[in-house]
């Protein structure tokens, strides 16, 4: 069976709430049969209100939005077929567990002996067997996230909606309910769409992840690809940690440019730079800077070290570099690890392909 | 459990428990010092009139008290025949004192009510005695006969000794249209003199009615006030409020204006030709009155407490009820209805409760069939002033509200009530 890339569609989806702002702008956004996508941003980008607009409850104001090649933009939500786990899980409080997962099968009349097969299957797919009879207040917060993410499933829908549903869990459960959601995605094929605006959570789950601020989609890519290489300032920024230096094209060549600092000047990869005078930001992830480095690098400066914070598996060194007092150091915690002292001098270096010229802040 | 557990020790070496009853020794009375002066107002204002009221209910040491001697005899008395001498000597030797007191014709009323025709054969062997025409040497029983033929016929004297006990049940067969029959069997009165029993039966029913009403009509006031935006959702909640803050006599006076057969309702009714200007329906001083006036005053008591419970339902559960398949009608009634359930219980138990007992506005647009047991209460207590008939039906009120709560309690259960 060969997999639909653009099962899900957004097709120029615009949504606004007043007829003033667009909350989403023209967005564009296909998803494949099978594939688990997160839309990640910030609060306030978009993402829940397009989460919505899927599930039915919100109806786009310009655009069409297609399942599987149907126009759904019509379609009560109850039609649609489309599973859905709440960010406080939305349980039915007054039902057990049982009747809980039983609730989406009776409302399709499905015969009564289907009903405990398929509960069954669905409990231990998120290892709650045994938990019928409860009621959800007498279930922890891992608990009662499992039994939505299984009532989401239980009737086996095409697509399964996730809006920040490990929110309000501890760190460590947190973690493993990310493995575990994984998992059964993987073991079942089913299309999720998952929000959140918790960047790790992102990273570990997806096959894709669509970065939005501000109504828009920044970035649709896999998450090695996010991470490594961020399209805009705003990716950089948003994901993982970053080093910046505002500054000046002097030079551009194919797969270089020489961006002039305030007193220095470094070289860069112009991603979103076209010529010469453009204003830019350049990036540079943490751990792509080396403290001596032993090969050639085409980017080599001295800073003083400002702080130096012990993390466990590595340590984080605050520098005062080219001038700014906020460049991120991470240096492994291996054997060979250096003496590392307050305002002792230290020699950096970066290959100027790690260092993204992006568009200006 | 193990005899080491049983005991722990503080460091001291005093039993926790001991140690634990002491530290929370003065709490307890701090506690109670708080609530001391809401409980002892409660005994005053509540337990105290409650248990007055039972007590004149069932209250009948009046006539005990006023023929002590002749109940002592007719304890000898069979009360088949005529009771014997010794009974009508106590009777006359009674009678004397209370003719002495001024106080025979507290005694004809009181006997008129246990049966018909005391109070004119007291009066007669009033003037028998204030004239002294007794021969006390001589058989009073003869002479007591000869006043009236009344006082030879044994059904009187049985309703003498019939109140005898200082208690009586009476007022509660009263307001259920019984009575003791002169067997002291208890009977119903007449199929046409039953007005109790009809106003017991119409106030259950117009409380029922105006409760359903109020469900009715609250549930959706309740629900929109609960999903409005805040800004909207305040506007409303003061409208709702907005006749709490009335009088509520100004409340039934301005239904009257709107209600009456010249009233703003009707003549809309004529300007929109429902109704010829000749045959204006009544809608006042009849039931639809009541209804009508009832519903709108206690409508708040139904919506509030429904506010309050759907408040707390979360919106994402009508959500999650239509994406996991449910219509939006299902979700309605699978998911929302029955986490509704508590506000609904806490309502309609309220406005039944207070429907039930409800006075002015019956009174007022009531009329003749619109009026419900608490103004035949009211009656009593102004007009014929029976305190202790008025108590008794009072009591009969109160335990039919206790029978109604234990009812709801079995059914829904109490723990489930949020008023809020």
């Amino acid at each position: 069976m060969s997999k639909n890339p653009e099962f899900v569609k957004f097709d120029k989806v615009d949504k606004s709430y007043d007829g003033k702002v667009l909350v989403v702008k023209d967005l564009q956004l296909d998803i494949a049969e099978g594939e688990f996508i997160t839309m990640l941003g910030p609060s306030g980008s978009g993402k829940t209100t397009c989460l919505m607009m899927l599930a039915g409850f919100e109806t786009p104001t310009h655009g069409e939005i297609l399942l599987d090649g149907n126009i759904i933009s019509n379609i009560p939500p109850h039609k649609r077929g489309i599973g859905m786990v709440f960010q406080n899980y939305a349980l039915f409080p007054h039902m057990t567990v049982y009747e809980n997962l039983a609730f989406p099968l009776r409302v399709r009349k499905v015969e009564k002996d289907e009903i405990d097969k398929k509960v069954d299957k669905a409990l231990s797919m998120v290892s709650l067997n045994g938990f019928e009879t409860r009621m959800p207040a007498q279930l922890s917060g891992g608990q009662q996230q499992r039994v939505a993410v299984a009532r989401a499933l239980v009737f086996d829908p095409a697509v399964v909606l996730m809006d920040e549903p490990l929110g309000a869990l501890d760190k460590n459960l947190r973690e493993s309910m990310q493995y575990e959601i994984k998992h059964i995605h993987e073991s079942i094929g089913v299309t999720v769409v998952y929000v959140t605006h918790d960047q790790s959570e992102a990273l570990t789950m997806s096959n894709r992840i669509a970065v939005f601020n501000d109504g828009k989609v920044q970035q649709l890519s896999d998450p090695a690809e996010l991470y490594e290489k961020p399209v805009n300032s705003f990716v950089a920024e948003f994901i993982g940690e970053n080093n910046t230096f505002n500054g000046e094209v002097i030079d551009i060549a194919k797969d270089k440019c020489k961006v002039k600092l305030a007193n220095s000047e470094i070289l860069a990869n112009p991603i979103s730079v076209k010529s010469k005078g453009e204003k830019t930001t350049v990036s540079l992830r943490p751990e792509r800077a080396l403290i001596n480095p032993s090969d050639k690098m085409d980017n080599m400066f001295t800073g003083k070290i400002e702080e130096v914070i012990y993390h466990g598996d590595h340590t984080r060194v605050r520098l005062n570099l080219l001038g700014s007092s906020e460049f991120i150091l991470k240096v492994p915690n291996s054997t060979s690890n250096l003496e590392l002292k307050v305002s002792q001098d230290i020699n950096i270096g970066w290959n100027s392909v790690d260092a993204r010229a992006l568009d200006p802040k | 459990m193990s005899s080491e557990t049983k005991q722990i020790l503080t460091t001291d070496g005093i039993p926790l428990e001991v140690s634990l009853k002491k530290a929370e020794k003065k709490n307890k009375i701090k506690a109670f010092l708080l609530v001391a002066p809401l409980l002892l107002f409660l005994i005053i204002t509540y337990v105290f009139p409650i248990g007055e009221m039972f007590s004149r209910s069932i209250d009948d040491k009046m006539i005990t008290n006023m023929l002590p001697k002749t109940f002592k005899e007719m304890e000898k008395w069979d009360g088949q025949e005529l009771p014997p001498e010794e009974v009508f000597t106590a009777f006359y030797y009674d009678f004397k004192v209370l003719v002495e007191k001024q106080e025979h014709g507290k005694l004809g009323q009181r006997l008129n009510k246990e049966k018909n025709g005391f109070n004119s054969i007291t009066k007669k062997l009033f003037r028998q005695v204030k004239r002294k025409k007794i021969d006390e040497s001589t058989s009073i029983k003869e002479q007591i006969m000869k006043v009236h033929k009344r006082w030879r016929n044994v059904e009187y004297w049985q309703a003498i000794k019939r109140t005898a006990p200082p208690y009586t049940m009476s007022k509660y067969l009263k307001g259920m249209d019984m009575y003791y029959a002169a067997d002291g069997s208890i009977t119903q009165v007449e199929e046409d003199r039953r007005i109790h029993r009809i106003l017991w039966l119409r106030t259950l029913e117009i409380a029922f009615f105006v409760t359903l009403f109020c469900f009715l009509m609250g549930y959706p006031i309740a629900h929109l006030l609960a999903t409005l935006p805040m800004k909207y959702s305040n506007l409303l909640m003061i409208c709702v409020l907005l006749p709490f803050w009335t009088s509520l006599l100004v409340r039934t006076a301005s239904w009257m204006i709107l209600l009456q057969q010249q009233g703003v309702v009707n003549d809309f009714f004529v300007l929109i030709g429902l109704v010829a200007d000749d045959n204006r329906p009544e809608m006042m001083y009849n039931k639809v009155g009541t209804y009508v006036a009832m519903t709108q005053i206690l409508l708040p008591f139904m919506v509030l407490p429904l506010y309050s419970v759907m408040k707390t339902i979360s919106p994402s559960l009508m959500r999650a009820g239509k994406s996991l398949g449910g219509t939006p009608f299902v979700a309605f009634w699978k998911v929302y209805f029955p986490l509704t359930i508590p506000g609904i219980g806490a309502g309609c138990l309220l406005v039944f409760i207070l429907a039930i007992g409800y006075y002015i506005t019956p009174a007022l647009v009531g009329g003749a069939s619109g009026t419900l047991i608490s103004n035949q209460i009211a009656f009593h207590m102004k007009q014929t002033l029976d305190w202790s008939f008025a108590s008794a039906m009072g009591l009969m009120l109160l335990s039919g509200v206790l029978v109604i709560y234990w009812i709801y309690n079995k059914l829904v259960g109490v723990d489930n009530i949020k008023l809020g």
